[in-house]
Parts: structure tokens; sequence; C-alpha cells
């Protein structure tokens, strides 16, 4: 980078989440100091008080808009920011609190709060994309460490980011693993869903239970029968498709032909 | 009695760990069948006791399991669930990376492998298979060649046919008959098993004179000989019929396609199992600094979409186009390509596709119900 230049400021936004992805940053941790020298990081709830207003190069955007305020401050977000990226399963399908767009709102909040009235909440969880333009989705539940910074570098140079959008049995094969599926009869959502985690859960001999959520080429309607040939039944598949990327559409539409 | 099957030799399983030390002592990685993960893998090998001993598998389209033999035999499975492919062409691989300064660029190419490599228990299948590589990739990349410049092989009959096994339909097996340094048949019928031993190289020769040997017996010579035929009677599999090519080129818009791609995950699985899929893409990447540069390589797949990107989109956006393309690029294009086919009829693509779609069921569908 040019000396003579600003370092492009970073802003890092959180919206119904659980910080896990934000925490993903800090994990880069041998690069901390690369990252400090490539980027001015201007707001940071989880390192630092000092809210910094103005312009952003870049904003990394974590959870899922789920209030009316939120819905709002997204739109802010947006016009502070050059360009924005999301981060996981929350800012990019919702998340597991988009299971509320499944049921009525209304039975959820008088089952949790003595005063239901007083809560101000949409009656959905929906991913940022809904809400604005964005540049870039990164999946996961987190996001992968390596693929965030793979994304800050492409976007510092200019040029793509590598991050594959084809299944996660391409990577599990490439690590050498025995196919949990295949070999052990297991229910796992690895061939409809996008690779980038590094094939962890097969790593450990259980299935993938879809956090990258869907593969570009995703056929769940095929996987299901296999599925049910191993012995899941309905209700089974219907929770197998209903997790953190319950409301992204390919996960949407196959647990509602097993809701019916 | 051709002049091979008089040199036919014996070995027990101690001989047989001596050619493991002997090896060893030489300076090669031993790599061979073992028990990882509920699946017979191909991985280093400290001794004769990491081999799949007394274990086997049971495949079928979309199963693997394994299962206990009742003898204590160490190769008497069919084929491990990843083939050698790996070992020569690997999943990942750097290619080269640069450094990029005020005044300066300095780009370096990664080192090649300098390491001897010996593949213990490899099939028929998979020899023709890595010939097959060979064609494609040994003139045309560097790193592959490097790898395969000092490789000594120890080939296994096959006399444990799975049933996705159709090497017999290919040509391909079950007996080895060419590219191996030595090649065992092991005899079941005693226990421990003993194996029918024969060279074809003087590497082989000189490693059969360092371990103990006895002469084969005309009876040990006749059971190798009908475990073999035996082996190529027990295919769970056929590829059905001749011309393959010509049949596969009148059927381009065959309903079957249809039916297969509904079924299709576009998961990969196949090409990444098949021991002769090549292709790769390749990556290029840059730190936060911008400047460490790097290019590498890995394997794709004719199932993504990137594969057939060009501007503006994909040409196969279709998993029907790309089922079309491994089926018709393996069994028709190939030939025309590399002067032999793609398919060696080993099976995996039909065991680990996750939904068990089975490459000689889709053509002889084709071909029952064919364009005249
Ligand atoms: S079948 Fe597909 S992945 Fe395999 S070599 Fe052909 S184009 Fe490549
Ligand atoms: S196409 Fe299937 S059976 Fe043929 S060599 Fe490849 S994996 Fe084996
Ligand atoms: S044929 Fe089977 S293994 Fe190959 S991409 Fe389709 S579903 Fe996956």
């Amino acid at each position: 980078m040019d000396p003579g230049r600003r370092k492009p400021r970073l802003a890092v936004w959180k919206f119904a989440s659980c910080d896990g992805c934000q925490l993903s940053l800090l994990e880069c941790e041998p690069d901390l100091l690369a990252l400090a020298a490539a980027l001015d990081v201007a707001f940071f709830p989880e390192v630092s008080d000092r809210p910094i207003r103005g312009r952003y190069e870049l904003s990394l955007v974590e959870g899922s808009i789920s209030t009316p305020e939120d819905a709002e401050r997204i739109r802010a977000v947006r016009r502070r920011s050059r360009h924005l990226v999301t981060l996981g399963a929350c800012a990019t399908a919702g998340g597991i609190q988009a299971l509320r767009n499944f049921a009525a709102i209304r039975e959820f909040t008088a089952a949790v709060y003595a005063q239901p009235a007083y809560i101000g909440t949409l009656g959905t969880s929906t991913p940022i994309a809904t809400h604005v333009a964005v540049d870039f989705e990164l999946r996961g539940c987190p996001v992968n460490p390596r693929q965030l910074q793979e994304v800050l570098s492409a976007l510092l140079a200019g040029r793509p980011p590598v991050v594959p959008r084809h299944s996660l049995c391409s990577e599990c094969k490439s690590l050498g693993h025995t196919c949990v599926l295949v070999a052990g009869g297991q229910a796992c959502l690895g061939p409809v869903t996008q690779a980038g985690c590094g094939a962890i859960c097969p790593a450990y001999r259980r299935g993938c239970y879809g956090c990258f959520g869907p593969q570009q080429s995703a056929n769940p309607v095929s996987l299901s029968g296999t599925l049910t040939a191993l012995g899941l039944n309905r209700q089974d598949l219907l929770r197998l498709y209903r997790t953190f990327n319950a409301a992204a559409p390919v996960f949407r539409a196959e647990s509602e032909r097993h809701a019916q | 009695m051709s002049s091979q099957m008089n040199s036919a030799h014996v070995i027990d399983v101690t001989g047989f760990n001596h050619l493991l030390g002997w090896l060893g002592e030489r300076g090669y990685r031993i790599v061979g069948p073992t028990v990882r993960d509920g699946a017979i893998a191909y991985d280093d090998l400290a001794g004769a006791g990491d081999l799949p001993r007394g274990w086997t598998d049971e495949q079928a389209p979309g199963h693997y399991r394994l299962r206990r033999r009742n003898d204590t035999a160490l190769f008497g499975y069919a084929v491990g669930a990843h083939s050698y492919k790996r070992f020569f062409h690997p999943p990942w691989e750097a290619l080269w990376h640069a450094r990029r300064e005020p005044e300066t660029l300095q780009a370096q190419d990664e080192p090649s492998s300098t390491q001897r490599l010996a593949l213990i228990g490899v099939r028929a299948c998979e020899i023709r298979a890595i010939a097959i590589q060979d064609r494609v990739l040994l003139e045309r990349d560097p790193q592959y060649r490097a790898r395969r410049a000092e490789v000594f092989i120890v080939a296994v009959n096959c006399t444990t046919p799975s049933g996705t096994c159709f090497c017999a339909s290919m040509q391909a097996g079950p007996q080895v008959s060419t590219g191996f340094d030595v090649v065992l048949t092991e005899l079941c019928s005693a226990d421990p098993p003993v194996f029918v031993v024969r060279v074809a190289t003087a590497a082989g020769r000189e490693a059969l004179t360092a371990i103990t040997h006895r002469a084969a017996t005309e009876t040990e010579m006749a059971v190798a000989e009908s475990a073999l035929r035996y082996a190529a009677e027990h295919m769970g599999r056929q590829m059905p019929g001749a011309d393959l090519a010509p049949l596969l080129r009148r059927n381009l818009e065959h309903p079957r396609w249809n039916a297969v791609a509904e079924r299709c995950l576009a998961c990969g699985n196949c090409t990444a199992v098949c021991p002769t899929c090549f292709c790769t893409t390749v990556e290029d990447t840059s730190d936060l600094s911008g400047r460490a540069l790097s290019r590498s390589r890995r394997w794709d797949s004719c199932f993504t979409a990137e594969f057939s990107y060009v501007h503006g989109g994909s040409v196969r956006p279709s998993t029907r186009a790309r089922y079309r393309q491994w089926m018709t690029h393996k069994l028709a294009t190939w030939p025309e390509q590399f002067g032999t086919s793609g398919c060696v009829g080993c099976g995996r693509c039909i065991t680990w596709c996750p939904v068990g779609i089975d490459i000689t069921e889709e053509l002889a569908a084709l071909g029952a119900d064919s364009a005249a």
C-alpha cells in the first residue's frame, strides 16, 4: 500500500447475532498485526468502546434484521459504507432466530416475556441483503477465520475473493475423510451445503448440519430421498434443514416439504 | 507355460514384512491400505501390521461398510475409498509464490517433490488408472512428473471384487499384467496367507533376492490362477457392450439425462474419488499487506458451476449438462483425446455417490432405449 495514503477504515456492525463471527476476526490471531497495519479499525464493539462516526471503506455486518430499529440502522450503515460484507448465517440467511419466520411471533413473546406488549420486534428475522445491497456474503456459523482473512485481503487488493461455492463434499474428499453418509449411514447435509468450514464435522465422524448454507447447485429433494432410506422420518428431515440457515430459500423450501 | 509363470515364487507374511523393510531402507515413503475411520484408506505404512488384516469391504451403490473376514488375509478387500491419485496429483498444491517490494517483484516456483514412493497393494484397475493419468499429465505437468519419477509398485492381484466392481468389462483387471515392479497373489487357502510373487523389473528382482522366498509349487500356481478366474467371474457389475462413444453421441438428448439429473446432487464426490479424473482450477491470492502473492492449484470437478464459467456465465448451468459432460467425457471423448477409456471399472463413483448413481446402469438405460 502507498505509505502516503490513509489506511482504509473498517467498521464492524452488530445486529441480531451471537458475536461468534466478530470473534472470528480476532481468531485471525497471527495476522492481527497485519490487519491493523492494513486497516484502520474504526468501530469494533468487541474490542473498543470508541465508536467513530463518518464514512467507511469497508463495513463488516454481523447479524440479522429482527427489529424495526435495526431495519433503519442497516440503511444508515449502508449509506456510510463503500463496501458492505455480511458475516455469517445470521447476516446472510437470517440465522437460527429465523425459526420465528415459521411461526407467529406473538406466541413466542407471550411465552418468554412477562410484559410482551413492551417487546418491539419484527415478525421475521431477515438477512441483510433483504434490506440493502450487499457486496459479498461470507457464509458460516461462525465464519471461517481463513476465509474472512481472504475476503479482507481480496478487497484490499481489488480482486475477487477465493471463496468457492461448491459442495462440502469436495472439501471433505480433498482432506481425505471417509464419507460418514456412505460408510456410516449418518445423516449428512454435506452434499447440499457450501464448502468453507474445513469439513470439521465429518473430520470428527459426524454428519454436516449445514451451517454454511446451501451450495450453488443444491438438490435437497434427492438427498432427502437417500436420508429417508437411511431411516429419517419427516420430522427428522424438517429439523435437519431448520437450523442456522432455516430461512435460506433452498433449505426453507425443503423443510416446508416435510412440514405438510 | 510362459517364462514369467516359471519364475513364480512364494513369500510368507514375514517375507512380506521384509519387503517393506527393504523399501524403507532405500528411502521409500511406503503407502498402502490401512483401516482408517471406518474404511480402507491408502496411507503411510509403518509395517505389515498396519495392513487391513482380516478386513473386507462391502460395497454397493451409495453404500460402504467394513466387514470382518473369517481369516487373516492382508488384502482381502476390493479397493480403498480413495485411489492412489492423491499421491501423484494432490487435491491441493502450491505452484509459486512471489514477494512484491516497492521496486521489485520476485517470483519463485515451489520446489518439486524428490521423495521416492513405494505403493503397496496396487490393484490392476489402479495401475491402469495411473497409466491413464500418465498419458494426461506426465508431459504437461512437471510437479506430477517429479512425483512419478521414483516409484516402486507392489501390485496385488484382486481376488475379492466388490459389488460395484466392473474392471473385467473394462479390460482393466482383475489380473495385473503390466506397470509393476512386483506382483503378488494372496493365497488365503493358507492362514496366515502366503503370496505367489512375480517380478517384472530389475528393482523388483533385487527386492525379491533380498528377502526369504522359495519357488512356487504347481498347486500354489493353480490356486492363484483359479482365485483370479473366480474374481473375473464375480464382478458386481458390468459395463454393457462395446462402442460406447457412438452410443453416447447418438443419445445426447435422451430423456434419461433429465431423470439422472433429478437424482444427481452435483456434489462432485464421483470426480474426487475417480482415479483418472484430473481437472484442476488455479487460484491466485494475496495477503493482507498485498506483498505476498501466491498461486495454487486444487482439484475441480465438471459438477461445479465455476468449472465451465466463461465471460457471462456457465456453459453448463444445469446438473443435466454436467452429468452428461462427466459421463461422455469418461466414455466417449476421453478415447478421442487420450486413446483409452477414462474409466477403469473400479466402481468408486458408484459406491461413493451419496444417492448411488451407477454409471453402468445409466449407460445401460441409454442403450436399451436408444435413438437408433
Ligand atoms: S469427467 Fe469431469 S472432472 Fe473428470 S476429467 Fe472429465 S471433465 Fe474432468
Ligand atoms: S468412472 Fe467410476 S468406475 Fe470408472 S474409473 Fe472412475 S470412479 Fe472408477
Ligand atoms: S453422480 Fe453422484 S457423486 Fe457424482 S455429482 Fe451426482 S450425486 Fe454426486
